[in-house]
Parts: structure tokens; C-alpha cells; sequence
């Protein structure tokens, strides 16, 4: 499975693929999430994508929305923890293992959503205010591993919400999925910790109801329909059971609705 | 099987109800030898019939690739009933409260397959714990990993098969569960360090493993006594 074939089909058909795309992608991604993206971006960005893919499938022109949407939360990601590493003091010893090998997936992600999608290093990398949501991450441990909980958490609804917009692209859909898990294991370790710093067992390494802070990442959570099949009570199990053992996916209008603010342009 | 379902046929013939009771026991005693040996029959008192020789066929499209969830969700609830019954000594009431918590996930995964897949479900396959020491916490916890790494692997790989974009959403729900469970057992074992995504699942790209279905069935088998064919699931 290679996420870069994509790309290579581009280029097979229009050498000059590349440069449009690196192009629109920048516009198309300050409109996205820039939020002084002015409606005629806005409506401009799709167009110039279009005129990239004009010779290639409209699959594809879906998939390289998903990546770049991706990419703009791996690329929070990664700068969350490297900031949080570099920090002096503020990730216990016995614990940067644990972040570092958080840290180094984020970066492998960043790097690969780039060269997926034609660029440079940081080429669309936005600058970000991680005490928007008026907790300073940096000022604490506690605080750190709060939002590192609700940024994974995120995470992994955002790339669940992606995959259904992915399935005639069978190639980047596997990659897709194969980060997808990877953010999960991210989440589980990471909430582990946060119950051990608040001492609350009712943090668990899965989600309970629709339990959890910040509340918007865990709206929904509570869904017990799957597939038109409701499961409510399924072999005599309780609710939170039942709510656990399915993790539900947010659109990529609510998931940059809760991070947008921690995006300065 | 057999041995234990025959009796029940005509429940009301005396012959039977001391055959009954002797199935029973024998039923029980079998269970009880798990113990020792690991060996439990886990669709003993289902009701699906089935040659003990039969070869049970996942089936072809998004039916086959939903039986070939349901067969490994069959699995992992099978042991994670079994770790719980037959609790390892020195278990944390930590640990109770995680695998307790897992093997209701695995029962409610496999519950919703069932109910999903309707009259096209596979029957209840017969498992094979012989490899396990139910009383030892490394043989457990190890055996959960793998089985939750090869669940993850599973999902990854199996994804671009699914045709209907609804199937594919449950497995993307389901997928990341397997994933906060195998990261937690990792966790277990290995706390807050690199393992619960250590570079033995994660590559240098950042990326989980996929493994194709013929790959899993293969890595599974020595735990499934019921034989199985995925000739037909998508390629």
C-alpha cells in the first residue's frame, strides 16, 4: 500500500500537477481553518483543487481534502508534544518515554501527510496558541496530560469521521486507518495516566457514555446504534459497557470547530 | 460436540435424562478441566448445529469480511470469559476491573456481529486455549496482547474490503476499542513506557499494522478448533 501513489498517478497525467496542487492545498487549507478566510477563498480553494484533478478521479480530489485536514491536526499534535518535551521540568522523567514515543508518531505523521501531498517540511504548518482554551498546558503536568487526553481523543473521532469520504481510495484509507489505531493507543496510555493524576478510576482507557472534558469531544460518545442495529441492553450488558465498546466518529466541521481556536494564523 | 448436544434430543425419554445428566457432567467436567489443560468448548450449549469435521465458510463481500470480525470477536470473548472465570492468583482489583471491562466489549462486539449479520452469521466455532496457563498472569496478559495487537491488524487490513460505507464506519468504531484495549494490556505490562505503541506494532512512519485476512486466520488458527475458509472474502 503506497499513500504516494496518488501522486505518481498525477504526475503520470500532468507534470505540473505537483506545483498546482502545493498551491491549492495552501489556499484551500488557509480557508479551511484561517478564520479570516473570506467567503470568495473560501469558494475559490474547491476550484483551483478541481483544476488540479481535472484529468484524475473525483476520489482523489477527496482524498487529498482528507489528508490536508489531517495533516493540520497531526501538525498541532506533533508541536504540542515537542513544546511539551522541550519544556525543563515539566514531563516527569519516568514519563518522557512514554510522550517521546507519542511524539515521535506525530512527527512521522507529519512528515508523511506532507510528502503524501507535495510538501515541504512545515510548508502549511499554522502557528498555534495552546492556552486558547484558557488552561496553559505548559504550566503544569496535569495540565499537559489534560489536553494531550482531549487532543488524541479528538484525534481519533476526527480520522473516523474521514473514513467513509475514503472508500473507493482503498490505498490511503488503510493508511488512514493504520494512524487512526495508532491515535487510539495514543489516547488509551494517556487517559491511563490522567486517572492516575486525579486519581479517578472512572477515567478509563475508553470512553464511558459521553463522559468527559472537554465536553464537545465526547458529545455523541454515547450513541448505541450501529449499522441501524440499536444495542441497548445486547447480552445483559450495562450502558456504559455497551458505550464503551464503540467509539464514534465527529465530522471535520465540529472537530475544527474545537480546534480552530488553538490555530493563529 | 456431539457427544454433549445428542442427549439433549429427546430431553423426555428416561434413557435420555441419565444421558442428559451423564452429557451434563461430562459437559462440566470438561469445563472444570480447563484448569489443566485450557481446552473449552465454547458453542457447547449454542444452538448450532455442526459436523465436528464441517469447515465453516466466512462467505464472500462485506458478509464475509463482518463473519471473519465476528470469528475473532468469538475468540477474544471466549478468553476474556475464561480469564475472568478462572482468575489468575495475585489478579489486581485494577486488573479485574480492565479485563472484566474488555471481555464485555468482546461480548458486546460479538453480540452486535451476531445481530448484524442476522441468519448470515457463521455458527459458534469452537476454540482451543491448550497453549494458555489461565493461572498465570504472563501467560494471560501475553496472550491478550497478541490477541488484541492481531484484532487491530485485523480491522486495519480488512477496512478497504468493506463496500457499504455504514459497515465500514462500525469498524472504524470498533477498530480503535481493540486499540485503546491493546495499548491498556501493553500498559499492564510494560507501564508508562514506549510499549503500549512500541516500535514492534508502530513503524518509522508512524503507522499501526494491517494484516491481510489469510495473514490473521493464519495467526489465529492456534486457538480456533473449528476450521475455517476465507477462499471467498475479498482479495
Amino acid at each position: 500500500m503506497n499513500l504516494f501513489k496518488i501522486i505518481d498517478d498525477l504526475q503520470q497525467i500532468d507534470g505540473e500537477a505537483i506545483d498546482r496542487l502545493e498551491h491549492a492545498s495552501r489556499r484551500s487549507f488557509i480557508s479551511n481553518l484561517g478564520k479570516l478566510g473570506t467567503k470568495a477563498a473560501a469558494v475559490a480553494a474547491p476550484i483551483a483543487v478541481a483544476s488540479v484533478f481535472n484529468k484524475a478521479t473525483a476520489q482523489s480530489a477527496m482524498a487529498v481534502e482528507v489528508l490536508k485536514f489531517a495533516l493540520t491536526l497531526e501538525y498541532l499534535e506533533a508541536e504540542f508534544y515537542t513544546m511539551g518535551l522541550n519544556r525543563s521540568g515539566l514531563i516527569p522523567a519516568n514519563r518522557r518515554d512514554m510522550f517521546d514515543q507519542i511524539r515521535k508518531h506525530e512527527v512521522a505523521h507529519v512528515k508523511l501527510l506532507e510528502g503524501a501531498l507535495g510538501l515541504t517540511a512545515n510548508q502549511n504548518k499554522p502557528n498555534f496558541n495552546f492556552s486558547a482554551a484558557g488552561i496553559d498546558p505548559f504550566a503544569s503536568y496535569e495540565n499537559f496530560v489534560f489536553l494531550a487526553h482531549a487532543f488524541e481523543d479528538l484525534g481519533v473521532r476526527a480520522y473516523k469521521g474521514q473514513a467513509g469520504n475514503l472508500i473507493n481510495d482503498d490505498a490511503i484509507l488503510e493508511t488512514a486507518l493504520r494512524i487512526h489505531s495508532v491515535e487510539a493507543r495514543h489516547a488509551a496510555v494517556v487517559r491511563r495516566e490522567l486517572s492516575d493524576l486525579r486519581n479517578d478510576p472512572n477515567i478509563k482507557a475508553w470512553i464511558t457514555n459521553a463522559e468527559g472534558s472537554p465536553a464537545p469531544i465526547y458529545a455523541g460518545e454515547d450513541n448505541t446504534t450501529h449499522a441501524g442495529v440499536n444495542i441497548m441492553g445486547i447480552a445483559g450488558k450495562s450502558k456504559e459497557a455497551v458505550t464503551e465498546a464503540f467509539d464514534e466518529p465527529l465530522t471535520k466541521e465540529a472537530v475544527l470547530a474545537i480546534a480552530g481556536p488553538f490555530i493563529v494564523m | 460436540m456431539s457427544i454433549i448436544k445428542n442427549p439433549f434430543n429427546n430431553p423426555d425419554s428416561p434413557d435420555n435424562q441419565i444421558i442428559s445428566r451423564v452429557g451434563r457432567r461430562f459437559f462440566l467436567r470438561s469445563a472444570g478441566l480447563t484448569a489443566v489443560t485450557g481446552a473449552f468448548i465454547l458453542g457447547a450449549c449454542q444452538d448450532h448445529d455442526m459436523e465436528p469435521d464441517a469447515t465453516v465458510d466466512l462467505g464472500s463481500g462485506d458478509i464475509g469480511i463482518l463473519n471473519y470480525a465476528y470469528a475473532l470477536e468469538q475468540l477474544e470473548a471466549a478468553f476474556y470469559t475464561q480469564v475472568i472465570d478462572m482468575a489468575y492468583s495475585g489478579m489486581t482489583a485494577e486488573e479485574r476491573r480492565m479485563l472484566t471491562d474488555i471481555r464485555d466489549h468482546e461480548i458486546i462486539h460479538r453480540e452486535f456481529l451476531k445481530a448484524a449479520l442476522g441468519t448470515s452469521a457463521i455458527p459458534g466455532l469452537e476454540v482451543n486455549f491448550s497453549s494458555i496457563n489461565f493461572n498465570d498472569r504472563a501467560s494471560v496478559l501475553g496472550t491478550a496482547r497478541v490477541l488484541e495487537d492481531t484484532g487491530v491488524a485485523a480491522y486495519n487490513g480488512a477496512g478497504k474490503y468493506l463496500q457499504d460505507v455504514q459497515f465500514l464506519l462500525v469498524a472504524g468504531k470498533i477498530v480503535s476499542v481493540e486499540a485503546r484495549h491493546a495499548a491498556a494490556i501493553r500498559d499492564l505490562l510494560q507501564p508508562r513506557s514506549r510499549y503500549f505503541a512500541g516500535d514492534d506494532v508502530v513503524d518509522a512512519n508512524g503507522l499501526d499494522v494491517a494484516k491481510e485476512p489469510a495473514m490473521i486466520l493464519a495467526d489465529a488458527q492456534p486457538f480456533i478448533e473449528t476450521r475455517i475458509t476465507a477462499n471467498n472474502l475479498p482479495k
